[in-house]
């Protein structure tokens, strides 16, 4: 696998690390069912098998956490994003931040 | 012409009649030429019988004249480079070339195991699973050593490997594997756009079959084209040709694996030369020219010595000049036995008999046989006849009576099985086609184009066609115009092949993969037992699976299963080839990452001077660190490491404590993030102040502590644990990226650029201030515990001063750029010589952290929580942070979790040993009494007895209760008092002086 990373360019797949699901976003920790909301974000995963967004750590490059959108049948990549451009974005569609 | 050679052909073939070669098979010498293989070698000597298979160890001999030889398989050299299970087509001859035959025991011809044949019964489909299962003790003590002796494997060296490897990375636009007539054309025309090209072929030289076959291109030899070929894609510069390297992995990205063996054609590796070298290719676009392989067909004893493909017998004929037999019979289901004939015909073989099984022999075949003379049958060869060679067919026609033919050699053609494997890497499923009996390329992955012979194209012409046109739409989807050339000419083919997998005339065993011995009755038996999915049958019989992953066994398997159970090929599948598609040796795949060099090794700033002093090193993650230093005279560690910790309650000791991670951590939201990764707070921290923080994963485990100190109001400097550091810088960095992009923090690891000591101790006070320069206050009032400061010492040298302590002494760190390490240990050390300082090791580290109740790795294991480690109260309920919500759950605040206490043992001279569990006084060693263990132990200087931290269940109310630390590992059973975890100093009054 190769992942272009938005710094780096095409690296290999050796330079990352991969922690998984960019799908789920960190609870509201003083919201009414936190304890329940953390474990389903700590714990509950779907595993898809086609498109699916995932979190990968430039560990041996620029150290920038990606959110790459990944085919897990084929390891085709169809996007690469910093997880900060989309955090962001996520925060202001929530009206946060 | 060596006298021995006397099967070689005078005037035939590419080999260098000028360089003669000596080699030994088996201890005895022959002779051979440069070009030959050993398989080529050995043929030219005369030696048909090569080995004794597997399982029944039967006589075999070579088969094929390539990598999917399942038969000539040989130990390669001897002592430290002795390489079992090669195949001798594969193998390049060189002077001294050393090879032994397997499976044999005591010798080749007489084998006293061949009574394996004897018992086949034993031997059927599912062997493994039937005869060696009851009593399990069996297996290991007779089952399992006899398999292995008797089915031989070979025998890999005792010796270390002496040989290097490489690993290189290569990126192109095209990368062409296979350099036969397809993939030459599709090299040049790709070249000649301007595109990177990178050639691959197993072989040592390029051309394929055209080095095999007789035919004429543009009028020429085939080799001198061939030659022609190869010199211009050497002109180009832009064009890398890898001979002697397999392409055996297809990965997605246009990744491609590939080995090539650098030194194995030469008696050893020259000076810095790697024997082998690793690939990975990066290639926009692939042009798969990897050829096709011809099949065996299934009749009786058609596993003996003599019994060759067609396609080999040509090639030893025209590229060996060498004379595979005196007498052949042809048995094929397609023209190829044409070519064949006329081949053996023309250097003075006797073609005894066409054996054409389709219904009618084709005008090509008739036509052959009347020029060579052969008696042309339609029918089939039901079984070969001989006991250790070939001495005869006997030939079932279609119509009349069986008889018999003298013959020492049958060559034999059932169609070609085009090699599909690395389309197949990326699950893409080959496709059965009806006419050419076979399996074809289904989807390939992306940027790959199959042509020649791998996608079913069998006539020559055809093949450069698709060559040239692949090579230039290569060319222009990398970018670069290119344009389709002018092919050059040859003559068409017929092939016309009729299947015929199995001769059901057959009287003798007959067999469908060779290697792994697994005859056409194992696939009978596996059916009627119940076995009808492809996979089954495979993994039952075996089928397939050996080294050679079935390249000859395969798809006769398949048809053979069709048949019983009444499907068609396609109905029945077809097992998944997965890399590697031929044998990688292990050390290529390791490259340089052997021994130390498996991974990197950090030295810390003082290991220089500390190895001066005699320090005995501990790797400690990638760090090799001072575990203690010895003094002559001294007879144990424990000796050493108690006067250390001695000296250094009593004096002074210094630590290299460098390998704590460091991070820092900057901005205006600084304060705020730390609030939110720690569990206490950090935004409240004093400018010129460190506080011990500890931060949870977001299940509620603990990940890490350390201390954290504050430079300026936006300027924060963390110290993680040694082996934390990596984790901890990714995880702030996913907090900060992830979480919370909206913060004003920036962070960098700063572990490599500090240098830093710990300066413990009574007398650390005096001994730092001869360093610190002034007019910096280092007294007790000036830098009170906790404090921090950007100083400088040794006259100018920046540092940083902290007043920390991990040991429970009046202590400091001291912090100067990396490459001041070196100079200021021995400052630190010239400087407490006065007041009897030392340097300690990790051992001493850890013992004074013990005597102190610190908790360490062994604590914080990734299953302890904050509260389980006595420091629940450090949390912060005024703001959330990571892991405070689930740490909040019931399960993790059950009182009757094991949490953090001390131990003593009853009898003050028992020794403790981690790990030790711990059970109630009067409990049975049962797990269901199990309450916690001992997580770390030491002898304790302080206290002179040994002492523990442990995890026990219910700890708050158990002070003073005795219990059982129990050891079945190494025979412990120890009572021990459940006491406090600060074994020293508990008021710590020490380290506030
Ligand atoms: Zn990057």
């Amino acid at each position: 696998m190769r992942i272009s990373c938005p710094y780096c360019g095409e690296r290999s797949l050796d330079e990352y690390l991969y922690i998984g699901d960019a799908t789920v976003t960190r609870p509201d920790p003083a919201g009414a069912n936190a304890q329940a909301d953390f474990y389903k974000y700590a714990y509950e995963r779907t595993n898809p098998a086609g498109a699916h967004k995932e979190l990968w750590y430039h560990s041996a490059g620029c150290h920038a956490w990606l959110v790459v959108e990944r085919d897990t049948r084929t390891h085709e990549i169809s996007s690469v994003e910093t997880a900060k451009d989309v955090a962001l974005k996520r925060n202001v569609a929530k009206g946060g931040a | 012409m060596s006298a021995s050679q006397t099967n070689r052909i005078t005037g035939k073939g590419l080999i260098d009649r000028r360089k003669p070669l000596r080699f030994t098979f088996d201890g005895k010498s022959y002779d051979g030429f440069q070009g030959d293989t050993l398989a080529s070698a050995l043929l030219a000597n005369g030696v048909v019988l090569t080995g004794r298979s597997f399982k029944y160890h039967r006589a075999r001999g070579i088969l094929s004249a390539g990598s999917e030889e399942p038969n000539a398989i040989v130990e390669l050299r001897a002592g430290a480079r002795r390489e079992p299970n090669t195949r001798a087509t594969m193998i390049e001859l060189f002077p001294g070339l050393e090879a032994h035959s397997q499976n044999r025991w005591p010798s080749l011809k007489y084998d006293v195991l061949s009574i394996n044949s004897l018992l086949s019964p034993v031997f059927v489909a599912g062997f493994y699973y039937k005869t060696f299962m009851w009593p399990s003790a069996m297996w290991e003590k007779l089952y399992e050593p006899m398999i292995r002796r008797a089915a031989g494997l070979g025998r890999a060296s005792d010796e270390a490997d002496p040989d290097t490897y490489d690993k290189s990375n290569a990126f192109c636009d095209v990368l062409v594997v296979g350099g036969g007539a397809a993939g030459l054309m599709a090299a040049l025309t790709a070249g000649r756009a301007g595109a990177r090209v990178i050639v691959c072929d197993e072989h040592f030289d390029l051309g394929g079959r055209l080095l095999s076959e007789t035919q004429l291109v543009d009028g020429k030899p085939a080799h001198d084209w061939v030659r022609a070929a190869v010199a211009e894609l050497r002109a180009m510069p832009e064009v890398q040709i890898l001979t002697r390297t397999s392409v055996f992995g297809a990965y997605d990205t246009g990744t491609f694996a590939a080995v090539e063996r650098v030194a194995d054609h030469l008696p050893k590796p020259g000076v810095h030369q790697p024997r082998q070298r690793l690939w990975r290719i990066i290639a926009k676009q692939c042009v798969l020219a990897a050829g096709a392989t011809e099949r065996p067909i299934v009749f009786g004893n058609n596993d003996l010595p003599g019994v060759m493909l067609a396609s080999a017998v040509r090639t030893y004929i025209n590229r060996f000049g060498v004379m595979p037999g005196k007498t052949a019979v042809i048995f094929a289901n397609n023209d190829e036995a044409a070519t064949t004939a006329r081949d053996l015909a023309t250097v003075g073989v006797r073609v005894a008999a066409i054996v054409d099984s389709r219904p009618q022999p084709s005008a090509a075949v008739r036509d052959a046989a009347k020029t060579t003379g052969a008696r042309l049958v339609s029918g089939v060869v039901a079984d070969a006849k001989g006991r250790i060679a070939v001495k005869g067919a006997r030939i079932v026609p279609a119509a009349g009576e069986a008889f018999d033919v003298s013959c020492d050699l049958i060559a034999v053609s059932g169609g070609y099985n085009p090699n599909v494997q690395l389309t197949t890497h990326q699950n893409g499923r080959p496709q059965w086609n009806e006419t050419l009996a076979a399996f074809l390329p289904g989807s390939s992955p992306k940027g790959m184009t199959v042509v020649g012979s791998a996608k079913g194209t069998f006539s020559l012409p055809d093949c450069l066609a698709e060559g040239a046109q692949a090579g230039a739409a290569a060319a222009t989807a990398a970018g670069f115009s290119a344009h389709v050339p002018q092919v050059p000419k040859a003559e068409a083919e017929s092939y016309g092949v009729v299947p015929m997998w199995r001769v059901k005339e057959a009287k003798h065993k007959a067999f469908v993969d060779f290697q792994n011995d697994v005859a056409a009755s194992d696939i009978d038996l596996a059916e009627r037992e119940g076995y009808r999915s492809v996979e089954h049958v495979k993994r039952y019989t075996t089928l397939g699976m050996a080294t050679d992953q079935g390249k000859t066994a395969n798809v006769n398997g398949l048809a053979i299963l069709a048949a019983l159970t009444g499907k068609s090929i396609p109905e029945t599948g077809i097992t998944s080839a997965r890399p590697p598609y031929s044998p990688v040796s292990i050390g290529a795949l390791a490259g340089h990452h052997r021994g130390k060099e498996f991974k990197a090794t950090r030295l810390p700033p003082s290991y220089y001077w500390a190895k001066e002093q005699g320090a005995v090193m501990v790797e400690a993650g990638l760090w090799m660190r001072p575990q203690y230093f010895p003094r002559a005279g001294e007879t144990d560690w424990l000796e050493t490491v108690t006067r250390e910790v001695k000296t250094t309650r009593s004096a002074a000791g210094i630590c290299d404590v460098s390998t704590l991670g460091k991070i820092e951590i900057q901005g205006a939201d600084a304060g705020t993030f730390l609030d939110r990764v720690y569990i206490n707070m950090f935004s409240t921290l004093g400018v010129g102040k460190a506080r011990y923080g500890m931060m949870l994963r977001e299940d509620g485990i603990v990940l890490d502590d350390g201390t954290t100190a504050r430079f300026a109001q936006d300027r924060f400097f963390m110290t993680t644990t040694t082996v934390n550091a990596v984790k901890v810088m990714q995880h702030l960095e996913f907090c900060h990226q992830w979480h919370w992009p909206e913060l004003d923090v920036q962070m960098a690891s700063a572990t490599d650029q500090w240098a830093q000591y710990s300066v413990a101790g009574p007398r650390s006070r005096e001994l730092l201030a001869k360093l610190v320069d002034a007019p910096f206050d280092i007294s007790n009032e000036g830098f009170p515990y906790m404090a921090v400061a950007e100083i400088t010492v040794c006259n100018g040298i920046r540092a940083r001063i902290y007043r920390l302590s991990f040991s429970g002494e009046l202590a400091y760190e001291i912090g100067v750029p990396a490459r001041y390490g070196d100079s200021l240990i021995r400052a630190l050390m010239a400087a407490g010589q006065e007041f009897g300082a030392l340097c300690y090791g990790t051992e001493a580290l850890g013992v004074m952290r013990i005597e102190k109740g610190h908790v360490g790795g062994p604590e914080i294991n990734g299953t302890t929580t904050a509260a389980d480690l006595g420091l629940g109260k450090m949390a912060s309920t005024k703001k959330d942070f990571i892991g405070r919500v689930l740490a909040g759950r019931e399960g993790l605040k059950d009182p009757s979790r094991p949490a953090l206490v001390g131990f003593r043992p009853v009898d003050r001279s028992a020794r403790l040993r981690s790990g030790s569990h711990l059970l109630p006084k009067d409990a049975g060693n049962f797990a269901s009494n199990d309450q916690g263990y001992l997580t770390s132990v030491a002898y304790s200087p302080m206290n002179g007895h040994w002492v523990g931290l442990g995890l026990l269940s219910n700890a708050a109310s158990r002070m003073g209760e005795i219990v059982r630390a129990y050891d079945p590992v190494r025979n412990g059973d120890t009572l021990v008092e459940v006491v406090s975890p600060v074994f020293f100093d508990p008021e710590g009054e020490r380290l506030r002086v």
